[in-house]
This record gives C-alpha cells, structure tokens and sequence, in this order.
C-alpha cells in the first residue's frame, strides 16, 4: 500500500526527468541538421535573428527617418508624394551648388493652407525648411547606421553617413563604415568613389585615392559588361576626380583620356570638352628645358 | 462635486493597483535607456534619436493606458453588479459618467507626469539642456488630447457591448486621425463627388487629435507653441470632450442596468 502510494507521488516527476533527459539527447542530435534549414540563427545581428528578410521593409523607413532628421522634421508626407526628394543628392549637397537648390524648390510642398483647420494646425508642427548644421549634423547617424543594420545592401546608406561622418572630422569612422560596405557589396563603385574621395580630401593620401577610384571604374567597367545598367553619371563623377588628380600630378595625356571618359556621364560635357582643350593645349605647348634661352 | 470626485479617486487608485502603468513604464524606460546606452560611431552626444524613441513610446504609453483604463470602467461596474449600489446613492448618472472621466483623466494625467519626468531625466543627462517650458507644453497638450480620448472611450463604452471592441475601434478611430487626421482635406480634393463632401465632412467633424502631438518641435528644439494657440486648442479640446461626455450620458440615461 505504502509502496504504491509512493509509486504514485513520484511517478509525474520521474516521467518529467525521463521527458528532459528525452528532449536534451533529441537536441544535441537536432542541432547540426538546424543549423542547415535556416541561416537566420547563425547570423550575430539580433535583427536579422528577430525580423529575417523582413528587416528590409524598415531599413528604407529608418533612412527616410534620417532624411527626415536632416530636415528637422520639416518633411513631406505620403500625401505629398509629388513633392517628395525623388534622391538623396540633397543630403550630401552644399549651399549653392545646383542638387541644393533644386531641393529647396522641391521642399516648398506646404502651400497656402486649404482652410482654417490647416491654417490653425500648422502652429503645432515644423513649418520651416531648415538643415542640420555644425555638429547637429551627427543627429541623423543613428538613423543611419540602423538602416545599415536592416539592409547591408543599401548603398547609398553607407555613402551618405561615410560623407557626414568625414565632415564631422570622424574619418577614421569613415572608413571603416565604407569598408564595412565593401564586405558586404564587394562590387558596389558608388563606395569604392566614396572612399577614394575619403582618402583625397581627408586623407591627403592621392596615391591611395588614386587605385581606389581606379578600382572603381574597373568594378564600373564589369557591371556594364554584364549588362546592369549601372550609373552613368557615377561614372561621370569617378572618371572627373581621377582626372582631376592625375592633371595635378602632371599626367596630362592619362587626364585627357579619363575627362572624355567624363563626358558620357557628365550633364555638362560641354565643361569637360573645355578641360581637355586646355589640357591639350598645355600638352602640347613646348617644355622649359627643351628651350634653355627662354630662362 | 464631492461624488464626483469620490468616483475619480476610486478609478486612480484603480490604476496604481492594477500592473497595466508598471509594466509600460518599465518597458518604456528598458527600450530608452537600451537605445540611449548605444554608441553610434563613438559618439555619445547624440540625443534626438533618443528623445524620438522616447516621446513615441510614451505617447504609445498614454493611449494605451486612457483607452484600456476607460474601456473597461462602466462594464466592469455592470459585470460586478457594483452599478447598482453606486446609483442607489443619491449618485446621478450624470455623475458617474463624470466621475468615471474625471478619474480616468486625472489617472492619465499622473501617468504622464511620471513619464515626462523620467523623459527630462534622460534627455536633460544626455543635452545638458533643460528646456522645462517646451516639456510642460507638451505635456499640457498630450493630457488635453488624451480628455477627448477618454471622452470618446466612454461613449463607446456605453454604446458597444464588450469592452474589448470598444477598445479596438477606439484604437483604429485614435489611430487614424493622428496619422490621417491632417490630409484628409488633401485626399477630398482628389476624390470625385460625393466622395469628396463626404470625406470634407468627416475632415471637419473629426477632432484633430494631430494637433497635440507636439512631439517634432521637442525633438529638434524648436521654439514654444504660441500661448493663445495652447489655449484655443484647450478649448477645442473641452468642446469636444463636453460632446463625448454628452452623449455618453445620453446613451446611458436610457440603457438598462441588468446585462
């Protein structure tokens, strides 16, 4: 009787010890054939593990979030779609130049309002188009380096924070957010250009700046052959710079060829023709030592 | 008023027992300061991606708490037959309904207040820069919205019959205005007739929650709302709330007791 009682009051846990002992031994069986059906938990970012593919959807949302920071909320809807940047050349473009300009007739999407509704609730938003400047420019990095996390193959994420982060003086960061992009777009030129400007401008490392953009073209150069289309006027923009350093070194005849180069790229041609004129021009007027009376 | 206020603090007391205000309070002060304790880049002096994630949760926060707080109060005293000695005093319905909103409003605007603090304590530590103004105008205008929340809660309270769809529909009806609330003009003006007066309509009767959420101008430090626009949207508030309450008065008058 005694003995059944006890059969009975430690049965449920020497089933449970038998059940974990069952589970642990199926686990350490389990674990290298898991490890095969999803690459989601190998991965070391907890995004990826938590959202899988879907963390694209948000890494776009969180880059508009950082546009949206640069602007100061001052940002138009998805109602204003029309008026919406339709690229992001504004985020990397100084006061003056053609991009910043465009922009700001871009960003006049509020209008006179429609009735005493909107014209009461615009006391309580961001009415006025304004940038980030001086140090509050860092302000949209967090932004940044979230939609980096979400989509590694989002280019132009690592180009615009690479570009800030150099104005902020963090070119060190710079670089490593580039190379960062690199590992994981290994053909992109749009930051392969990135870096060789990090290392002409920043740097002051023009041998350094000089293979990077040439690797660049190089990468340029493959996707065209294999068909994708890729941007003309980034080619435009890498062949300008390389020939902008190589007439600074003296090879006049190598800055000619990449400025005609430019000039399938570039919206003005017309400038580039000019350049190569007066290049030639250069190249070809006689050098001081093969006329020694004229010293 | 004294009934009133009886009822009202009986519906506080009801919030600082129940878990629904610790448990978002904790989640929203883990997700800040996680986020807050991130380096991006070796640089710790940024602060407005912490005062956005901070201000979004806290609004989250705050609708969260008026909606199931007000939900749930005049079902509850149906369910638990607790209605029937509370209106056999010489408690009007009016009363109760007023009581309810009373101590539902106040509840949230004590919740807020807690929120707000603990908001000044993490940007203030990270800005060094204390604009207390900016904070209590915000606030001020957050609990304001929230009066017509609760308001609007309480009508639907007495008019849906679980507090769970109640507290639904409440969320999808918050939810749009504050998101669409604003261009509902601009989407009239694209659409053909009668679509367009119906949506014209709808732009002009809705309240504009959307006015409240001040939340941009205190993430980039942007000058006070003017003090005569405070106080027309208080105004616009308590109208609104005085035709939620109304309504729900007029729904309840009439409703039976026994469910």
């Amino acid at each position: 009787m005694r003995e059944t009682r006890n059969v009975k009051r430690l049965g449920p846990y020497v089933i449970l010890v038998l059940l974990l002992a069952a589970c642990f031994s199926l686990a350490t069986v389990l674990q290298d054939r898991v490890s095969d059906w999803s690459k989601r938990g190998r991965s070391d970012n907890v995004l990826k593990v938590l959202l899988g593919d879907g963390r694209r959807l948000f890494a776009d949302q969180f880059f508009v979030q950082a546009d949206v920071s640069f602007h100061s909320g001052y940002y138009p809807s998805i109602f204003d779609q029309a008026n919406r940047p339709k690229d992001t050349s504004h985020l990397t473009a100084k006061e003056g130049e053609p991009a910043a300009e465009e922009h700001e007739k871009q960003m006049n999407f509020l209008g006179p309002p429609r009735d005493w509704i909107e014209r009461f609730g615009r006391h309580f938003i961001v009415n006025e188009h304004t940038h980030l400047e001086g140090s509050h420019e860092s302000e949209i990095l967090p932004w940044l380096k979230l939609a980096a996390e979400l989509d590694p193959q989002k280019i132009e994420t690592y180009t615009v924070a690479a570009y800030w982060l150099r104005d902020l003086g963090k070119v060190k960061e710079a670089e490593r957010f580039l190379r960062e992009g690199l590992l994981n777009n290994p053909g992109s030129y749009d930051i392969l250009f990135e870096l060789g400007s990090l290392y002409d401008q920043s740097s002051h490392d023009p041998a350094r700046a000089r293979k990077i953009w040439e690797l660049a073209l190089r990468r340029w150069g493959e996707q065209e052959a294999a068909g994708k289309k890729p941007d003309l006027l980034k080619l435009g923009q890498i062949a300008d710079f390389l020939a902008h350093l190589e007439e600074k070194e003296g090879h006049l005849a190598r800055a000619i060829q990449l400025l005609k180069l430019s000039q399938k790229g570039s919206p003005h041609p017309e400038a580039a023709q000019r350049r190569i004129d007066e290049l030639k021009q250069k190249l070809a007027a006689p050098s001081p030592l093969a006329n020694p009376k004229a010293r | 008023m004294n009934t009133v206020l009886a009822i009202a603090g009986v519906v506080i007391k009801e919030l600082y027992r129940r878990k629904d205000f610790y448990v978002l309070f904790v989640l929203t002060a883990v997700i800040t300061l996680v986020m807050g304790s991130v380096s991006f880049f070796h640089d710790t002096k940024m602060v407005r991606y912490v005062k956005d994630i901070a201000l979004l949760l806290i609004w989250i926060s705050a609708l969260v708490i008026a909606i199931a707080t007000t939900a749930r109060q005049i079902p509850a005293e149906r369910e638990n037959r607790t209605i029937f000695p509370l209106l056999a005093k010489p408690v009007t319905r009016w009363q109760v309904i007023l009581g309810k909103f009373a101590g539902c409003w106040l509840a949230c605007g004590m919740a807020l207040i807690v929120l707000y603090l603990f908001f000044v304590v993490v940007s203030g530590t990270r800005e060094h820069h204390w604009p207390l103004l900016n904070y209590c105008q915000a606030l001020w205008l957050q609990w304001v919205m929230l009066g017509v929340v609760i308001a609007f809660v309480l009508l639907g309270s007495v008019v849906f019959a679980a507090p769970s769809s109640n507290a639904t529909i409440s969320f999808i009806v918050v939810l749009g205005i504050l998101f669409v609330g604003r261009y509902l003009n601009q989407v009239a003006l694209q659409e053909p007739e009668p679509l367009k007066t119906l949506v014209y309509t709808l732009y002009f009767l809705i309240p504009h929650l959307e006015w409240y959420d001040v939340r941009d101008l205190i993430i980039y430090d942007q000058k006070l709302v003017g003090w005569v626009d405070c106080g027309l949207a208080t105004l616009y508030a308590l109208l609104y709330m005085g035709v939620f309450l109304l309504g729900a008065w007029l729904v309840f008058r009439r409703k039976p007791l026994n469910l």
